[in-house]
């Protein structure tokens, strides 16, 4: 991470989404699974979107993902020394379509690509752990990397 | 074939004067739309007996102008049925719904309207963005829910980040690039130099285009269209109650309202379309014309990627192709086979939210377009709204 951190909203946590925002204090991504059918869910919902069942458990996922889709956000509609910034659509390796949009971190602008491998890193502030997304590939890593 | 074919017409249509900043009370903004769309279909406002609108009172933000309360009891309306809010198929979902309601004998005569004072709610210096909720962000304790919950967190504060996420798949997927995507833009803003109401009229260029500044990549700042202040309505009635009335009828000959997918702006299935991709092929459910029927096209342009969905979901093009089949400019411009956006839709004309592209279907349909009027006496017409998880889609016949 960079020694200045940008600005985020922060999400209204509740009792139904507090293992997604807070599953990195113990380094974890973790999802709804449906103890069923052993169907991934986000966002949170009381039943299982497959098979209806309600019997839905906290588990762990890899935090292994591909980007689908990436933008960079050139507009300053929060001031920060970090424009261009990537925002993108990653999907985890456990399910297709089990998915979330995120900041790319620690790379270099121009290795954002669609098909890029990813793996999960936190960000804290205050009681939220947001996951984000740097390269499975350790060669392409640039911790605290400046725009391209 | 579904129960709505021609069983609801469009008798008149009305907008508000049109700017930036005009500085103007949103509802008297509102009402100056209504009480021309009356005026035109030629009714007494006694007579209007349904109220519909998208997306409803909303409170200060420059979003919604007014709402069904604001106008129903501005204009004193005997209402016999009314709907109101922001969970449609789209911005023009409020007018379907209205066909339903004529159409099953609620209401004979249904007011629509959307009103929007962005540009002047903008200039007050209190809207950043979307997502940033007019500032309340920055002041401590608010904290992102609902539909903002996943993207705002990801520094995606705005629309524009959103519709460029699914622009990008699109260009990565089928090749489509910066300079076909260009025409979009280009069309609108060839056709805004011919409408005195629009907002931008100076001639653009592919190169003007490529050197603007980028917002979002792909996404430059032309491929957003501009905030305005402005109110646009309908009425919508039942055809036997049309016949007597000072307008030729325009006939709703069907709708596209689908949405088999997730409703959501990053969870939906296919992320190189939209919501288009369904609501499009409804509508051709629901009647024996085609696309190779259409006079002229008049598809959402909140972002200029849209409207290549719009073009692609509605079958003009196939699957992937819409970067081809705008390319040069020539097919969709008033001359060409699908004349497009012919009033300059959002991108030049001003963002009157989706109620803007069913205003011109219907005026040019009633050869009324003026230095923009298609050539030919066009007969049918689409009108489709929404981007992201909103979309829904007419098709009006003249006679």
């Amino acid at each position: 991470m960079s020694a200045e951190q940008p600005f985020r909203v922060l999400p209204r946590v509740t009792e139904e989404n507090a293992h997604f925002w807070r599953g990195g204090e113990q380094g974890q991504l973790q999802f709804l699974r449906c103890s069923a059918c052993r169907t991934w869910i986000h966002p949170t919902s009381p039943r299982c979107p497959e098979c209806l069942g309600k019997g839905l458990v906290v588990e762990s996922a890899s935090g292994r993902a591909t980007v689908l889709t990436y933008t960079f956000n050139h507009q300053p509609w929060v001031p920060s020394a970090d424009h261009p910034y990537p925002i993108a659509i990653v999907e985890l390796e456990e399910q297709t379509g089990l998915r979330l949009m995120t900041n790319l971190v620690n790379l270099s602008n121009e290795d954002v690509a669609i098909g890029l491998a990813v793996r999960v890193v936190f960000e804290q502030r205050e009681d939220v752990w947001f996951p984000l997304f740097e390269p499975a590939d350790a060669a392409l890593r640039r911790v605290g990397a400046d725009p391209a | 074939m579904n129960e709505l074919r021609r069983k609801a017409t469009v008798s008149g249509i009305g907008q508000s004067e049109i700017g930036r900043r005009l500085m103007r009370n949103p509802l008297d903004l509102t009402l100056d739309a209504c009480v021309a769309a009356i005026e035109d279909a030629g009714l007494r406002r006694e007579e209007i007996d349904g109220l519909s609108t998208y997306p409803g009172a909303m409170g200060p933000g420059g979003f919604s102008g007014a709402g069904i309360s604001d106008v129903h009891d501005a204009l004193r309306l005997p209402l016999r049925w009314f709907n109101g809010g922001p969970e449609h198929p789209g911005q023009l979902g409020s007018v379907i719904e209205a066909c339903m309601a004529v159409a099953c004998g609620l209401a004979n005569h249904v007011l629509c309207f959307r009103s929007v004072w962005e540009a002047t709610y903008q200039g007050k210096g209190k809207r950043a963005g979307l997502g940033l909720g007019g500032g309340e962000s920055s002041g401590g304790g608010y904290r992102a829910s609902g539909m903002m919950e996943y993207t705002l967190p990801f520094r995606a504060y705005s629309a524009v980040n959103w519709i460029a996420l699914f622009a990008q798949r699109h260009f990565h997927e089928y090749g489509t690039t910066r300079e076909q995507l260009a025409w979009i833009a280009l069309n609108a803003r060839r056709n805004a130099g011919k409408n005195p109401s629009a907002i931008y009229r100076d001639p653009m260029t592919l190169d003007d285009y490529l050197s603007a500044r980028m917002i979002s990549t792909p996404l430059c700042l032309f491929d957003c269209d501009v905030p305005a202040d402005g109110a646009t309505a309908f009425i919508v009635s039942r055809p036997e109650r049309a016949a007597d009335l000072r307008r030729e009828p325009l006939f709703v000959e069907s709708v596209g309202c689908a949405l088999k997918g997730r409703p959501s702006w990053d969870q939906f299935d296919d992320l190189s379309t939209m919501a288009t991709r369904d609501a499009g092929p409804a509508l051709w459910e629901g009647t024996e014309l085609g696309p190779g029927d259409v006079d002229v096209a008049e598809l959402y342009d909140g972002f200029s990627f849209i409207t290549l969905s719009w073009l692609e979901s509605l079958g003009f093009c196939g699957k992937g192709e819409g970067g081809a089949f705008i390319e040069g400019g020539e097919r969709i411009a008033l001359d060409g086979s699908l004349p497009l956006n012919t009033h300059g839709g959002q991108l030049s004309a001003g963002r009157l939210h989706g109620y803007g592209f069913l205003h011109e279907a219907c005026l040019q349909l009633w050869g009324e377009g003026g230095e923009r009027q298609v050539p030919g006496d066009p007969q049918v017409a689409v009108a489709a709204a929404g981007g992201g998880p909103l979309a829904g889609c007419l098709l009006l016949t003249k006679g």
